[in-house]
């Protein structure tokens, strides 16, 4: 193994470490989704119909329409937890030795992200596996092809939330991050309710929802579960890493971004 | 030969020159320069504020230094940040010992941070734990050491990667004087033993000897370049650093 393996070996490594060692983490990542699964969708089940809109071919029942929305939900606390972590590690000094590696920062934050998804992929197939005993059973084949667009979606999230916590202060503002974006953004998309209905309420929430890219991670999700790619959800997403993923290195590289002028530093 | 510093021709450890930092308004440091010679110990004086952390953390390249220059062993840390910070091992003023993981996995996932791994990693780990005496904390939680343990631990694992300058950033704050005594005499030990060299940011004047190579920084200036008995004089260090940063009362 070279250099570069070995760092990002060691960094995944510590991921899943400090993921077993803190058991409470992943049934909480688990009882999140489960508790929608179990009663919400019980709930809306005869409230909420659902046409048939690709990728279903008939009818399905709510559980099954909410559980790719479900696995973005897992993903979409994933990778705000993963950058409530990095403010964390910058309160109490441990990202400093992460960024004294002599690898580039792109390298280091990449292979965080990217231990991070790993990780929360394990979480979702976990829910996947008990969401099949409670009857939500996509194509065996979709389990396989499902993977690639968690890992896209998962970076994509996880690489929005390395964005924010470049952006925090301090741990007590994370806060602020609940309200302001997981919660507008898993709302506002169509995790829980296709978009169609959406907009028979109105048209505004409608496009709000539309150009969230939530919706479109959970879309790539929905679809690849079933075998298939949504074109532009891949696009929406894919645009969307490079811009979080690009503004995050930006935010940590000590030449630039905006912790350059301020006392305390990037780490 | 500097007769301060003793520098000869080697490449120092530790170049900084007229460097210069500011916080928007608030000016961190002006046109600070010093070295630190191969193999040479050397302390950064300076009350809370002087502009030590910032100082180290240029030299880390946390923050970009956008006057003057830095150099590790002779790399430049702007342009070859690389090779200068894996010539550099870093004890932070703040610990950063992953508490939830063993100090074993704690060195493994640094050693990794430098491309060091498999048996290699496993061999050095054993090599600097033995050198700090803690071989028998290797599997126990980082959180349940005690503050000089976790010094001596966050030593070891500057260390790991072998590096030609050790940067110790208020290494031995919050510890008691028995615990201060020991890492002191680590550091000490490892210059005369390793060849690194080191540079310990301190306001702990009893921590010096008179022939130590000492910096007085204050609100961001180089006050003095000199050795620790030049500058005490006749008087205790603690006084003359009071008299010439003009804090006496």
């Amino acid at each position: 193994m070279n250099g570069w393996a070995i760092a990002f070996a060691g960094i995944a490594r510590r991921e899943f470490l400090r993921f077993t060692r803190q058991r409470e983490r992943f049934l909480a990542a688990l009882v999140r989704p489960l508790v929608w699964l179990f009663i919400f969708a019980a709930g809306f089940r005869s409230v909420l119909g659902l046409s048939i809109t690709p990728p279903y071919r008939t009818y399905v029942l709510y559980e099954v329409y909410v559980t790719p929305g479900l696995c973005g939900m897992i993903l979409l606390f994933s990778g705000m937890q993963s950058s409530l972590s990095m403010v964390y590690d910058r309160e109490t000094g441990a990202m400093r030795s992460l960024l004294v590696s002599p690898y580039p920062r792109w390298f280091l934050l990449g292979s965080k992200l990217l231990s991070s998804v790993m990780v929360a992929v394990v979480q979702v197939y976990a829910f996947l596996l008990i969401a099949w005993f409670w009857g939500v059973r996509p194509p065996v084949i979709g389990y396989l092809t499902v993977l690639p667009a968690l890992i896209m979606a998962g970076v994509m999230l996880g690489s929005l939330g390395l964005l924010i916590s470049s952006a925090i202060r301090q741990l007590e503002n994370f806060a602020g991050v609940m309200n302001f974006v997981i919660f507008p953004m898993f709302f506002a998309s169509s995790a829980l309710y296709p978009l169609w209905r959406m907009r028979e309420s109105s048209t505004l929430l409608y496009d709000i929802c539309r150009f969230n890219p939530f919706t479109h991670s959970v879309e790539l999700i929905r679809f690849a579960l079933y075998g298939q790619i949504d074109l532009l959800s891949f696009a929406v997403t894919l645009v969307c890493i490079v811009l979080f993923f690009g503004g995050t290195v930006f935010m940590y590289d000590p030449a630039k971004g905006l912790w350059r002028g301020r006392r305390g530093g990037s780490a | 030969m500097n007769p301060i510093t003793g520098a000869g021709t080697e490449v120092p450890a530790l170049t900084i020159e007229g460097v210069s930092h500011r916080f928007g308004r608030v000016e961190a440091l002006a046109d600070v320069g010093f070295t630190v010679p191969k193999g040479a110990f050397c302390a950064l004086l300076g009350v809370n504020g002087a502009g030590k952390t910032t100082l180290f953390s240029l030299i880390t390249r946390l923050y970009d230094s956008t006057s003057g220059r830095i150099a590790v062993a002779g790399f430049d840390a702007r342009r070859q940040p690389g090779q200068a910070l894996a010539r550099l091992g870093v004890v932070f003023q703040s610990r950063a010992l992953d508490g939830d993981l063993t100090l074993r996995q704690n060195l493994s996932y640094h050693a990794s941070l430098h491309g060091i791994g498999g048996r290699a990693a496993r061999l050095r780990i054993g090599e600097v734990l033995a050198l700090v005496n803690l071989t028998d904390k290797a599997d126990e939680r980082a959180n349940r050491l005690s503050g000089g343990q976790q010094r001596r631990a966050e030593i070891a694992r500057a260390l790991l990667h072998r590096p030609q300058l050790l940067l110790l950033d208020e290494a031995t704050a919050g510890l008691d004087v028995r615990a201060r005594a020991e890492v002191l005499m680590l550091i000490r030990s490892l210059i005369a033993e390793e060849g690194v060299s080191a540079l310990l940011a301190t306001h702990i004047f009893e921590e010096l000897s008179p022939a130590d190579h000492v910096v007085v920084l204050h609100r961001g200036h180089v006050l003095a370049d000199t050795t620790a008995g030049a500058l005490a004089g006749d008087m205790p260090l603690a006084d003359a650093f009071l008299r010439l940063t003009g804090e006496a009362a």
